[in-house]
């Protein structure tokens, strides 16, 4: 990773690491910065397959949905330790990614977006259907929580586990982009056909890209399978592949930080709006509307914008 | 660089103070209790008349002066028929808002979502949603849903109750009534949603035991437009009946559907069909439709000297006169959670262990909407199949079935 | 009959329907679905072709169609056919304020952000129906009385043949005004190569609102015409743009004989799906053939590998 990622990168570490004490050990804001960890490594993964290698999925939600119950099924049904159940799911998401990337990857993009769609509402469908594994629509419940040598790992533990998570796979990904890979992928993003020219092999990195923004996905699933215990199939539907896509979209596809920022917002934003009570969808519409209207670009570039402008009114104003 | 890092500081330094907890006034003088509900998103049918159940009684309840003059404090979230917002306003009840007790939430799922917060945080939850799975440990529950014959649950969670009635109790109303008319094979039509889902299951396993037999297993989405398809399937079988169990708009989908094809054999529907504006928008088709429903939907027709026709009566008229729409059994389950909560308070004040053993042990024959309560330590439901009337509809209204 | 109001009599078994007649009533049902679906994904064509966006708001179009028009003929007792056309009227603003508030801003921005804007828009637009009609779900009397027409065992309701003249109308009504009027050649033109369109004095601003505008129109006939058999609610939306972008892919990005064509496909093998195969998969059903075709022939069924090789996205 470059130098400039070092500064915000050390600002989460310790933001975190001192967030319990800020928040007074509340259960409520901890739970709130565990589900946008979540959120967060969900779209970290779709943000380098979107931005950086110009894909786009429909159908995320369907991995999460894969590390959920292989975290669940296993552990709850057959007592398997959930380590394993956690390298089982990222295992399941990378095979069934690349089998679903492969054919997919080659077609153009909305073709590639239905075929996402596609593929995520099938696997919605047999979480619904495969009862007697996934619970049906009623769910999966009584997921055990994690432990570590006996203790189980709950409130802020659980917040520094997500978070340690976030962390190393931010770093993973920064390291990502700015490796031969990364300029690969950055490469195909611009013009598959320059790149195919100058020997990049554009298919094959698209898949590797898909895999592992899967295996993010899937990641975080499991570590969300373990937080609420219970998981029912509503959780994984289009709607959240969609909402995954927003997040993006909404904190900026250029850089990576763009979609922790994204996760940020639409996670924590509901919590704001729930004083609205019934008008709370039309106002979450109302501002949508408006951050993309004047922030096209996602909130992170908007903003940086805005703060060039400012410097460049101000250096012009010495003059 | 530094402006991605001025940035991102900028717009989470907006985001993160709000959730801080706040520090909160002594104020030991109301009673608060929390209460969770999906007041918007796919079970707002549920959530809303529960929601505004609780605010009625509440003002009710401070108006003659408070629980021994310590006014009660409802405070009411919505999860947006959303597990995970479950959780967290959960949360936000237990530690910001320090409630005495949770009345909600009002889906099996979301409840199972906080069941174990509830435990662990030694608070009493009311839950106002069906499943068995909620008051029972699993342990129990996976014996009882193995065993042979069709038994009940022996053991409870300890902090866990709820008022509204089982899916169970209300396939065995179904399942009686049946058996009085000598309707042996069925077809079920359930929705793959959580409430379907339960119903099915339930209707599969107290099938055996009522001597019923199932020959037809059809689903449909919770947003299908037509469930013409599945109907047309089971005219091809020799059901003798079709048992439809969802709630919302497919309900009243199925009914038109069941009419359009000019289907001969009797349709029931779920419990969740108690509402009269389900009868409007069937446009007459539902004629004749058979479902159970709780007392209240029936509270002019009962006799004036049942236990529950004041109780339903009061609050029949009350909801309809105040919210200008139908009142539903739904609703009733929030009534009954906290009129429970509320009765308590009064007998153990503010303290929530002795509330959970009061609610356990003191609850006997207890009058509410959704039917006579009686709770104990091997039943935190309270309610059997005798809360449930099998009505059927006749000329736009309801009807006893005989 | 058992309905006569004292509930049901001890049972006198009816006969089984034949295998026939149910194939006859799922090619019925599958045609009547169909039909909606072919309609939202002409409208996910047009202001394709138009724009190359996916307006992901088009759902919300056949869902303001059938509550307005309950606002219109059960509220104001408008009569139905007024009601129709004030509807429609309505709707068709809608659409063309929505594109002149969110999508002509933004003219240069990705598509993606346009994707996202529709899809802004669409949230936005079931939170005003929430807000207006609230969550219940809306009734319409059939157009010409609700007894159903027996035929060869199956019933069929009137209501099916309205969706199916009209939306044939519809469908002859678009291909006129795209092969035979100069405005839709104009936009036809746009659809093929927006810069030549421009050089050759075609304003393409304003085929984009006329595509959103037509778009619009189309959802809310769809709406009106399906709201006597299914009701209609605030959230009805997201399922049948699912449905008719479906449609969409499966006929081929930019045709609109392919859409129409595949949003039949799609409603009938949902329908025999269901019926013969299961009802719980019924959906899946659908979207694995749509794979199917895709890893086949990726253009889908009738689009050319040209046309999608054109568009920007």
């Amino acid at each position: 990773m470059s130098r400039k990622d070092f500064w915000p990168l050390l600002f989460i570490t310790l933001g975190i690491a001192v967030f319990p004490i800020v928040a007074g050990g509340s259960e409520y804001s901890i739970s709130l910065l565990v589900f946008l960890g979540i959120n967060g490594l969900t779209t970290m993964g779709l943000s380098l397959l979107m931005g950086y290698a110009g894909q786009i999925s429909l159908g995320h939600a369907a991995f999460y949905g894969i590390g959920a119950y292989s975290s669940g099924i296993l552990t709850t049904k057959y007592s398997i330790h959930p380590l394993i159940a956690f390298l089982a799911g990222i295992f399941l998401s990378a095979i069934v990614a690349f089998l679903v990337g492969k054919p997919t990857l080659r077609l153009r993009g909305h073709y590639m977006a239905v075929a996402t769609l596609g593929f995520g509402e099938i696997l919605f469908i047999l979480f619904n259907e495969l009862s007697p594994l996934t619970g049906g629509p009623s769910g999966l419940s009584g997921i055990p929580a994690l432990t570590f040598l006996g203790q189980p790992i709950e409130g802020s533990a659980y917040l520094y586990l997500v978070w340690a998570f976030v962390i190393l796979v931010l770093i993973f990904s920064l390291n990502l982009i700015n490796s031969r890979v990364g300029r690969a992928l950055r490469a195909v993003h611009g013009s598959e056909l320059a790149a195919n020219a100058m020997g990049v092999d554009a298919s094959r990195y698209k898949v590797q890209v898909f895999v592992v923004s899967a295996i993010y996905a899937s990641m975080a699933g499991s570590l969300y399978a373990h937080f609420v215990t219970f998981i029912s199939p509503s959780s994984f539907s289009l709607m959240f592949s969609i909402l995954l896509l927003m997040m993006v979209v909404i904190g900026g596809t250029s850089t990576i930080w763009g979609s922790l920022l994204g996760a940020a917002v639409l996670t924590l934003l509901p919590e704001y709006l729930r004083a609205f009570e019934d008008f709370d969808v039309l106002v979450y519409g109302i501002i949508l509307m408006v951050v993309l209207l004047f922030m096209p670009q996602g909130i992170l570039e908007g903003l940086r914008g805005f703060m060039e402008r400012k410097r460049g009114s101000q250096s012009k104003s010495h003059e | 660089m530094l402006r991605n890092f001025f940035v991102i500081m900028l717009v989470l330094g907006f985001l993160i103070p709000g959730f801080l907890p706040q520090a909160s006034g002594a104020e030991k003088e109301p009673y608060p209790v929390g209460a969770v509900f999906s007041v918007t998103g796919g079970t707002s049918f549920l959530g809303e008349p529960e929601r505004n159940t609780v605010k009625m009684i509440e003002e009710w309840v401070n108006a003659a002066g408070g629980i021994q003059g310590h006014p009660l404090k409802v405070i009411v979230e919505d999860t947006k028929s959303d597990e995970a917002q479950a959780v967290l306003t959960v949360r936000k009840l237990l530690e910001r808002d320090k409630v005495l007790a949770i009345i909600g939430p009002s889906t099996t799922g979301e409840s199972m979502a906080v069941v174990p917060i509830m435990e662990k945080a030694q608070t009493p939850l009311i839950s106002c949603a069906a499943g068995l799975s909620i008051v029972t440990p699993k342990e129990e529950l996976d014996h009882i849903l193995s065993a042979k014959s069709f038994e009940m649950p022996k053991k409870q969670n300890k902090w866990i109750f709820k008022t509204a009635q089982t899916d169970t109790s209300a396939v065995e109303a179904i399942y009686d009534h049946m058996k009085k008319k000598g309707i042996i094979r069925i077809a079920i039509l359930t929705v793959t949603v959580g409430f379907g889902d339960f119903g099915r299951q339930e209707l599969k396993r107290a099938a055996a035991p009522y001597g019923i037999s199932i020959v037809a297993d059809e689903r449909y989405g919770p947003k299908d437009s037509d469930m013409t398809a599945q109907l047309t399937k089971i005219k091809g079988t020799n059901a003798q009946a079709v048992v439809n169990w969802s709630v919302g708009p497919p309900q009243v989908i199925v009914t038109k559907n069941w009419q359009q094809l000019g289907m001969k054999i009797p349709l029931y529907q779920s419990h969740g069909f108690g509402s009269k504006r389900n009868i409007e928008l069937a446009g007459g088709a539902a004629e004749g439709v058979l479902c159970p429903l709780g007392h209240v939907m029936m509270a002019e027709k009962l006799k004036a000297d049942h236990p529950q026709k004041a109780v339903v009566m009061k609050y029949k008229t009350e909801y309809e006169k105040r919210f200008k729409t139908n009142v539903s059994g739904f609703g009733g389950y929030a009534y009954d959670a906290l009129y429970l909560v509320a009765d308590a308070l009064k007998a153990v004040g503010p303290d929530k262990a002795k509330i959970r053993d009061y609610l356990e042990t003191k609850v006997k024959n207890w009058p509410g909407v959704s039917g006579i309560f009686t709770l104990s330590s091997q039943d935190h439901t309270g309610l059997g199949k005798d809360a449930f009337e099998m009505i059927f509809v006749k000329n736009g209204d309801w009807a006893f079935a005989d | 009959m058992s309905r006569t109001g004292i509930g049901p009599s001890p049972i006198d078994f009816p006969t089984k329907m034949t295998f026939t007649s149910q194939l006859i009533q799922f090619l019925f049902t599958g045609l009547t679905l169909g039909s909606i679906y072919a309609m939202v994904a002409l409208g996910f064509t047009m202001i394709y072709n138009a724009t190359g966006i996916i307006n992901l708001a088009q759902g919300e179009f056949v869902m303001l169609g059938g509550l307005v028009i309950v606002f219109f003929t059960m509220i104001l007792k408008i009569p139905l056919p007024i009601g129709f056309a004030l509807t429609v009227t309505l709707v068709t603003l809608v659409g063309a304020l929505f594109e002149r508030l969110a999508i002509q801003p933004l003219k240069n921005a990705s598509v993606i952000t346009l994707i996202i804007i529709t899809l802004a828009g669409s949230i936005l637009f079931r939170g005003l129906a929430m807000f207006l009609w609230g969550k219940d779900p809306y009734a319409l009397p059939p157009f010409s009385g609700g007894n159903p027409w027996h035929f060869m065992g199956a019933s069929l309701q009137p209501q099916i043949f309205w969706i199916l003249v009209i939306t044939v109308l519809v469908v002859c009504g678009t291909a006129f005004f795209f092969n035979r009027t100069l405005v839709g050649k104009a936009m036809t033109a746009c659809a093929f190569n927006p810069l030549a369109a421009r050089l050759v004095g075609i304003d393409v601003q304003r085929m984009v609102l006329l595509s959103f505008a037509l778009s619009a129109a189309i959802g809310a006939i769809a709406g009106v015409i399906i709201t006597p058999i299914t009701l209609m609610d605030y959230e009805r939306g997201p399922l049948l743009a699912l449905k008719g972008f479906s449609a969409m892919v499966l006929g081929g990005l930019g045709s609109g004989a392919g859409s129409i064509i595949a949003g039949f496909i799609i409603g009938i093998l949902e329908s025999l799906g269901a019926g013969l195969i299961s009802s719980g998969y019924k959906d899946a059903i659908a979207l694995l053939v749509l794979l199917a075709v895709l890893w086949v022939k990726p253009s889908g069924l009738f689009g050319s590998a040209e046309a999608s090789e054109l568009k920007k996205f």
